[in-house]
């Protein structure tokens, strides 16, 4: 953005290797943020963040492997990615891991591999693939084919059972689909049909588990030491936060260990308490920044594909952030969504950087071929 | 078309990012005071401590309940490296029982891991010198001290002094009815008997808080604010322990007990009541055995036959009717009756008898004290009449509480034409009168009871209560607490006060004194009145002889004294069961007291020492004042 003022070397650096700035420095200011609450949700194990930056590292690398390779080359790896995904989410069901109650792993040997992880991607490859290979806005029927390609990966992965993925899997295809401008009577057809499904979701779908978070999310103080208790006492952390927070490291709700989850799901709880609304806003201006720079990428990209993916890895990106603030803050059912860039874990990390740097490649590579 | 639906997006976006920011100004910002409540109300605890009781003096600062520290071994669990091979550390060097290292596994279970465990209660010097010695090599292992009452003097002052032993749940429902438990938040022991039980409220203090911030395990992380408890105030009795343990001896092996009061103040020099048991018993929780045992002696050690125990007052009541009858008119001083062993009134057929069968021959009010004559006293009660003499027993405190500071007190019984007709639904005939004359019938009265009565006689009307609480002790100094006073009794001739006393001095040193062999040669001169009370009657016929009688049956010795005679500093009053006569059992005891209290006095005229506002060790019994003079 404001290149002209940056060195003259850096800027043909980071452009040779495919770097948007304005991305990369949001990015980086939220990892550190994420580095700085981990040591204090942790209470204060360096080893703890040293884990985290071996992790952001590996995600960083990633992020800069996805950035050299051209969107093109996305494009037609799209169908690939999707089937092989397709397929081992059935090997999943079939031979896949347990843990925790759900089967969500691949044992490929070496280490254990989580099919959903690709479909964050490959579905909203999948989608931006077909569709771009036609004219836009698409017509209905192939509206419908679309939204067969986001419903069998998201029925597969719901029957591990993994609600929240599923959904959010679900959510990175339509993104594509309402971007490509499907029309609002279909938009309303669709809202119609989710409602009307909302009830089969809830009694043949859901387990039991999945339901007691939704009625525990509708009524917290109903059960204050059990299910509720946990986003009371994260309620609680946030609140007492007030404006300008306790300090970093003098959250009494998380060094005392009131915050369930606190490094991983409840981080945000952490943050909030400690450096308060204030501290807030700042988080929330820097997921703002990411957001409108990941479109601005999608409205400067050059072909549908590339617009389609973008926006959606965007979006997408925006959903994770919004369900995890929501939910710590009981506003939406605890679904199991970190927090992205600044929670403690590492699959879900390595994802979005790889997002991230599928969208460089689409923001840096589009000028190598636009050059006149 | 693509770039339209970004906008919306983007839109959308704006509007649930605003949702969000929304709900946590609203967490933040608005609900902030309620959340930083509950949020300081997850991590602050407020834990009670316990204030130290107040000790308790004898009037010359001798200590007769202190707090002693009692030790318990303890284990943190989570500190403790190896736990078995501790407890098995420890089960040699200690001795320790299986039993104990099974409930120490018991609770063990209940606890969290950072929370003391006991193993054991009570551990002697010994053991607490063995565990502290090889504490180092055990992290975990550690000896607790908390204080706990002891009472040096064991069985001398139990019924006195009482005892403290754990809060029970009656306990608790009465504090909670005072709304003092918040007060009792930490305290282990409570008043339960005696000065302990009458005076809780002084010495137990007042309870002080530490506010700690605890985490999510309700471990203490660290101490947040500290409010010191205020320790119970340090008290002084108007007990002398010298004196005390002196009566204690004289009861040896008898069943009663014996009463010495100042009668310038009312202050309680001493108070026993035999048999009597270690009060150290119950601070720890007695064995049911040892209360069993206890409960079922047929000598009834429990009772606190000092201001329990209700025997008729027999003779010593004598020169209070006496008094009665001058200040009635119904005797004057010279008024003669001629005693032949019997008093009969007309067309009743019964006879009442004189101890002694032959009679005393003429007699007056002087000689019929110093005698102990029966039948003059018969013939002045069936004169006054029951209302009378009720009237102005109830004026010595007869059926009436004393105001003793301590609970375990009987009224016992002036008896009455209402309370006769409630208690039997009977009408009051002029026989219960006649014996009412001699201090039986259905007269009862206690040890406390008739000292205190003996005290009103010998101040001429004044009354004081009798207290045991001399004063408060602060770091040596003493402030004294103000004697209790009631109304005065009115005479309308003063000069009647003069002829029972001098009466009382005949019983002593006169001639025909009842009590004059028992105080032969003393070295001061006292004054008093014996009496035997029947326990059971004897018909008409019948002749008391105490070889045939069971032992419950015989007589209750009794005997009331005071000393100096011309300006009395202590009242005695001894009273025995089952002993025989007052005479011959009560009065030496009696003796003995009096002898220990004015031993080694140079002269006949009393000393009185100042002790007002003096320190309780600089305190100087009188005993020990009239030794130095004679050194």
């Amino acid at each position: 953005m404001s290149r002209n003022n940056l060195d003259n070397n850096q800027t043909s650096f980071l452009e040779k290797i495919h770097l948007d700035t304005p991305l990369l420095v949001a990015l980086l200011a939220l990892m550190g943020v994420g580095l700085f609450t981990i040591y204090s949700a942790g209470g204060q194990d360096l080893l703890l963040v040293e884990k985290q930056v071996v992790r952001l590292g590996i995600a960083f690398v990633a992020m800069l492997i996805m950035a050299q390779i051209p969107p093109l080359a996305y494009r037609r790896l799209s169908i690939y990615f999707y089937v092989i995904g397709v397929l081992m989410l059935i090997a999943v069901l079939i031979i896949g891991v347990t843990g925790k109650g759900a089967q969500r792993w691949l044992d490929l040997g070496v280490f254990r591999f989580q099919p959903s992880e690709i479909m964050k991607l490959a579905v909203p490859m999948m989608v931006a693939w077909f569709i771009s290979r036609f004219n836009l806005p698409p017509r209905t029927f192939r509206v419908a084919i679309a939204f067969i390609i986001v419903i069998v990966p998201t029925l597969l992965i719901a029957k591990q059972p993994d609600l929240g993925t599923s959904l959010l899997i679900a959510c990175s295809g339509i993104f594509v689909i309402f971007l490509a401008g499907m029309s609002w009577k279909l938009i309303s057809l669709f809202v119609f049909l989710s409602s009307a499904f909302a009830p089969i979701l809830w009694f043949f779908l859901m387990k039991d588990y999945q339901k007691q978070r939704v009625l525990t999310f509708l009524n917290p103080e109903s059960d204050p030491l059990g299910s509720g208790y946990h986003i009371i006492q994260s309620k609680i952390a946030i609140g007492s936060g007030g404006i300008d927070g306790k300090g970093w490291l003098q959250g009494t709700q998380s060094q005392l260990e009131f915050l369930p989850e606190r490094h991983t799901d409840f981080i945000f709880s952490v943050f909030s308490e400690e450096f308060g609304f204030a501290g807030v806003a700042g988080l929330m201006l820097l997921y703002g920044i990411i957001v409108i720079r990941g479109m601005i990428i999608a409205v400067r990209a050059q072909e549908a594909y590339s617009k389609l993916l973008a926006g959606s890895i965007t979006l997408t990106f925006f959903v994770y952030v919004f369900v995890n603030m929501g939910m710590v803050s009981g506003i939406l059912p605890v679904v199991g969504v970190p927090l992205p860039l600044v929670s403690y874990g590492g699959t879900s990390m390595v994802t979005l950087m790889t997002g991230f740097g599928i969208l460089m490649a689409i923001a840096t590579q589009k000028r190598f071929l636009s050059r006149e | 078309m693509f770039a339209r639906r970004t906008v919306i997006a983007l839109f959308i976006i704006a509007l649930m990012m605003f949702a969000v920011l929304s709900n946590l100004y609203y967490l933040q910002v608005t609900r902030f005071e309620d959340y930083q409540t509950r949020s300081n109300g997850n991590r602050i605890k407020v834990l009670p401590v316990a204030p130290n009781r107040g000790l308790i003096y004898d009037r010359n600062g001798v200590l007769l309940a202190e707090n002693r520290p009692i030790f318990s071994l303890r284990i943190i669990p989570e500190e403790v490296d190896d736990l078995a091979a501790t407890l098995t550390y420890l089960k040699t060097l200690l001795d320790l029982e299986q039993s104990e290292i099974d409930d120490f596994y018991k609770e063990y279970k209940r606890q969290r891991r950072f929370k003391p465990v006991t193993l054991r209660n009570r551990l002697t010097e010994k053991e607490v010198a063995l565990v502290s010695a090889h504490q180092h090599m055990h992290p975990g292992v550690s000896v607790d001290a908390r204080l706990t009452r002891y009472y040096p003097f064991a069985d001398a002052l139990t019924h006195m002094l009482g005892y403290v032993a754990k809060i029970n749940k009656k306990d608790l429902n009465k504090l909670q009815e005072a709304e003092l438990e918040a007060n009792y938040a930490a305290t282990y022991d409570i008043g339960k008997r005696g000065v302990e039980k009458y005076h809780e409220q002084l010495l137990h203090g007042h309870v002080g808080y530490q506010e700690v911030e605890v985490n999510n395990q309700g471990r203490i992380i660290r101490t947040l604010q500290f409010q010191p408890p205020t320790p119970g105030q340090d008290i002084v009795l108007n007990i002398d322990i010298k004196l005390q343990q002196v009566v204690r001896e004289a009861l040896e092996g008898k069943r009663g007990a014996v009463v010495v009061l100042d009668p310038r103040d009312g202050g309680v020099l001493s108070l026993y009541s035999n048999p009597s048991y270690d009060p150290n018993l119950f601070v720890h929780g007695i064995s049911s055995k040892n209360y069993n045992h206890l409960l079922q002696s047929k000598d009834r050690p429990l009772i606190n036959r000092a201001t329990q125990g209700q025997y008729p007052p027999a003779s010593t009541v004598k020169p209070h009717l006496a008094l009665l009858g001058l200040e009635e008119s119904v005797i004057k001083p010279d008024t003669r009756l001629f005693d032949n062993g019997r008093f009969k009134i007309k067309n009743v057929e019964h006879q009442w008898r004189d101890w002694k069968p032959w009679g005393h021959g003429w007699v007056d009010v002087t000689s019929s004290i110093e005698q102990s004559c029966d039948v003059f006293f018969y013939d002045l009660s069936y004169k006054l009449g029951i209302d009378r003499i009720n009237g102005s027993m109830v004026e010595f405190g007869f059926g009436q509480y004393t105001g003793l500071d301590l609970y375990e007190e009987s009224s016992a019984n002036m008896p009455s034409r209402g309370w006769k007709r409630a208690r039997f639904n009977q009408p009051w005939y002029i026989g219960d009168t006649i014996s009412v004359g001699i201090g039986q019938s259905y007269w009862t009265a206690t040890p406390i009871q008739l000292a205190s009565s003996i005290a009103t006689l010998v101040n001429r009307g004044e009354r004081y209560v009798p207290q045991l609480l001399r004063g408060f002790s602060f770091e040596g100094d003493v402030r004294l607490a103000e004697p209790k006073t009631l109304a005065p009794i009115e005479v309308k001739n003063p000069e009647n006060w003069d002829i029972v006393l001098d009466a009382m001095y005949g019983v002593v040193n006169r001639e025909k004194g009842t009590a004059r062999r028992a105080f032969k040669n003393t070295n001061y001169i006292s004054a008093g009145k014996t009496g035997t009370a029947q326990v059971f009657s004897i018909g008409k016929d019948e002749e008391y002889d105490e070889e045939t009688v069971a032992d419950h049956l015989k007589d209750n010795a009794m005997y009331v004294g005071y000393a100096p005679y011309d300006s009395p500093e202590i009242v005695v009053v001894v009273a025995l069961e089952n002993a025989g006569g007052g005479s011959s059992q009560a009065a030496p005891i009696a003796r003995t007291i009096f002898d220990y209290y004015f031993k080694d006095r140079p002269t006949l005229i009393s000393q009185t020492v100042e002790l007002n506002g003096a320190l309780p060790e600089a305190a100087h019994s009188h005993q020990e004042q009239a030794r130095h003079v004679t050194e």
